[in-house]
């Protein structure tokens, strides 16, 4: 008999916890860390004035603009078909309903180069819908619009698919009870419904913007590309490096990154303030 | 306000979740809807609420149709079993929510709204608790948040539903006591469910018990217990001892059973079932008695008799351990039941009412 008893290790209920948590973050860093961080270090090589020199090249200026004026648009539309979408989804019965929920995800299915091809096909001036567009006086092929209409049909489902499953799970009895208050069904929804999705919807939105704002595939067939008028700041970093002209890509590359960062950090700090009344005390 | 329900129905689907219910409730009363899940308690409630809306039957209050009116205009409190507090506003918010939401015209004014919920938070005794969001709170805490909001709008009706089936029994007994003290104090017409009895009978000035969607009885506890109205009020009374007996004159009679102490019933001859509860039986040793004792069990205050007939396990009866007659029992003791109190119905087809205690066609007694 021995009386020193033999140090108690601390099972996981989980084991693997080391081999899982390394293998992600190796896949983590691979896949995203390192370009992001090459990405960052090109950028810090050009050196401030000239990255500076570069950004606020006209060209460069003009195609950020207009990025980020479509992707707002877009997303703006978005968001709120698809707070509709999902309303439409989640609350009514009707036939069809299963059809329509997948279709929504034919757009993340399907190759955003088709998706461009064939709204250029429709907004053509012979296009079926260009054709009627056009004789009311409006182009889209080759305008800001159909930047816009390119960047929405690629962004659809993000604010669907985050919103729908918060919606489904939303208490019913929050409504009752507040219908027995006496609230009508619009007060019910702003003061009830809507502070219980915004996370979500917020969260789906910003995504659905960053996706907006880096689309390339989908543009590029119906933009038209005319520098300084329907030319996407992808399009051009992609110019840029075909000309050799890896700073000038990196720089314009490095702009789009900060600031889908910075949205992704603005959505957080949302949802995180959005979700005090979660904390303990 | 009174309350009168009058040949309600209503289904859902191919189920039947009321079979015409009329039920009369008056101005001040506190009343209990008692009953097994799926007897259409909960489904009544939301129809006086306006959250269901019956498929045949009338509805009024006070004089007026409230069929007519949407819930928004009924003026109710409703309470939720799971309390349905909007969990992004503070208790303040919550209870203030109600007269918040009204139409410009008849909203009170800030001020207004300011101390009325200080004086609910006062009343409720949740004073400290108004800055809190309600993930923040105890069970017991949100059940008074979730009657505060109710209570703000000063409804003519309050509705509660299964108001203290989430908490634990201390909270629930204590709510209890604070529930009838607040029903005593608005003077509000009060209607709850609940599928405790104890509850139901301790809290109610009335119960009605309902089963598949039918009102099987309504009274006070003594009324339900010692008369229940049909084989189902006395089985969720918890008389869970069936014995088949035989009637002769009033007076039923069963093999090894001494049933002097049951009043004569006016009940026609032939057979009938005796529905008894465990504890107001008491086991008689006798020698070649019908039951033998297979096992006691002490509950410390109670003492478990399990009995068995002829080898095949049968039920079991309660007496106090201290009882003068729990010490002559002993594993192996055959014995013969006196019960103090019982139920007779004639055996006839249960369900098949409208004659349900006095019988029309006697069945097979359903043991040999």
């Amino acid at each position: 008999m021995t009386d020193v008893a033999a140090p108690i290790r601390r099972k996981r209920v989980l084991p693997g916890f080391t081999l899982s948590l390394g293998t992600t973050l190796l896949y983590l860093t691979l896949i995203i860390l390192i370009p992001v961080l090459a990405l960052v270090l090109k950028g810090a090589e050009i050196g401030p004035e000239r990255f500076l020199r570069i950004i606020t090249s006209p060209r460069t200026l003009a195609a950020l603009k207009i990025t980020v004026t479509a992707a707002a648009v877009a997303t703006l539309f978005n968001a709120l078909y698809g707070l509709l979408m999902a309303w439409v989804l989640v609350r009514y019965e009707f036939p069809g309903k299963r059809l329509l929920d997948a279709l929504m995800d034919i757009p993340f299915a399907l190759p955003t180069a088709v998706a461009g091809l064939a709204l250029t096909a429709l907004f053509s001036a012979n296009g079926w819908f260009g054709s009627v567009l056009e004789s009311a006086g409006i182009s889209v092929v080759y305008t800001i619009w159909g930047i816009i209409i390119a960047m929405t049909f690629t962004s659809i489902p993000f604010v669907v698919r985050t919103v729908q499953p918060v919606l489904e799970d939303l208490d019913p009895t929050l409504e009752q009870a507040a219908v027995t208050l006496g609230a009508r069904p619009w007060t019910i929804f702003t003061r009830i419904v809507f502070p219980a999705i915004l996370p979500a919807f917020l969260a789906g939105s910003t995504i659905a913007f960053a996706r907006s704002l880096g689309e390339f595939g989908a543009v590029v067939f119906i933009a038209g590309n005319k520098p300084n008028e329907t030319e996407i700041a992808s399009l051009l970093a992609f110019i840029r490096l075909e000309e050799y002209d890896y700073a000038g890509a990196a720089a314009i590359a490095l702009v789009l990154l900060i600031m889908a960062l910075t949205l992704l950090l603005i959505s957080n700090l949302i949802q995180i303030w959005s979700a005090r009344h979660r904390e303990p005390r | 306000m009174s309350i009168i329900v009058q040949n309600m129905t209503k289904r859902f689907g191919r189920t039947e979740v009321l079979r015409g219910i009329d039920l009369t409730i008056e101005s001040g009363e506190l009343v209990a809807l008692l009953g097994p899940s799926g007897s259409g308690k909960t489904t009544l409630l939301k129809i006086i609420a306006g959250l269901e809306w019956p498929d045949a039957g009338r509805l009024q209050v006070e004089g007026a149709d409230w069929l007519q009116l949407a819930a928004q205009d009924r003026r109710i409190g409703f309470v939720f079993q799971h309390y349905a507090l909007f969990p992004h506003m503070t208790v303040r918010d919550n209870i203030a929510f109600g007269l918040t939401v009204r139409p410009r015209a008849e909203r009170p004014g800030k001020a207004v709204i300011d101390a009325k919920v200080d004086e609910l938070l006062e009343f409720l005794q949740i004073a400290p608790l108004g800055e809190r969001y309600p993930l923040q709170l105890s069970g017991g805490q949100r059940q008074r948040v979730a009657l505060g909001r109710a209570l703000a709008i000063q409804p003519t009706v309050l509705l509660l539903d299964e108001p203290f089936g989430a908490l634990d029994a201390a909270v629930r007994r204590d709510l209890r006591q604070w529930l009838r003290g607040v029903h005593d104090a608005t003077g509000s017409t009060t209607i709850f469910v609940t599928h405790d009895q104890e509850e139901a009978f301790e809290l109610a000035d009335r119960v009605v018990v309902m089963g598949e969607g039918r009102i099987e009885q309504i009274g006070h506890a003594d009324q339900i217990v010692d008369h229940p109205a049909s084989p189902f009020v006395a089985r969720f009374m918890g008389a869970t001892i069936e014995l088949p007996v035989t009637l002769t004159a009033g007076r039923a009679e069963g093999e090894g059973l001494d049933l002097s102490h049951l009043p004569r019933r006016a009940l026609p001859d032939g057979p009938a079932t005796l529905f008894l509860r465990p504890a107001d039986v008491t086991p008689v040793p006798t020698a070649n008695g019908r039951w033998r004792i297979c096992r006691l069990t002490s509950t410390g205050s109670l003492l478990r008799v399990d009995l068995d007939e002829g080898g095949t396990p049968g039920f079991s009866v309660d007496l106090p351990r201290r009882a003068p007659q729990a010490r002559a029992l002993t594993v192996g003791t055959r014995v013969n039941l006196a019960p103090e109190a019982g139920a007779l119905f004639s055996t006839v087809a249960e369900r098949s009412s409208p004659a349900r205690g006095d019988t029309t066609q006697p069945l097979k007694e359903h043991s040999a």
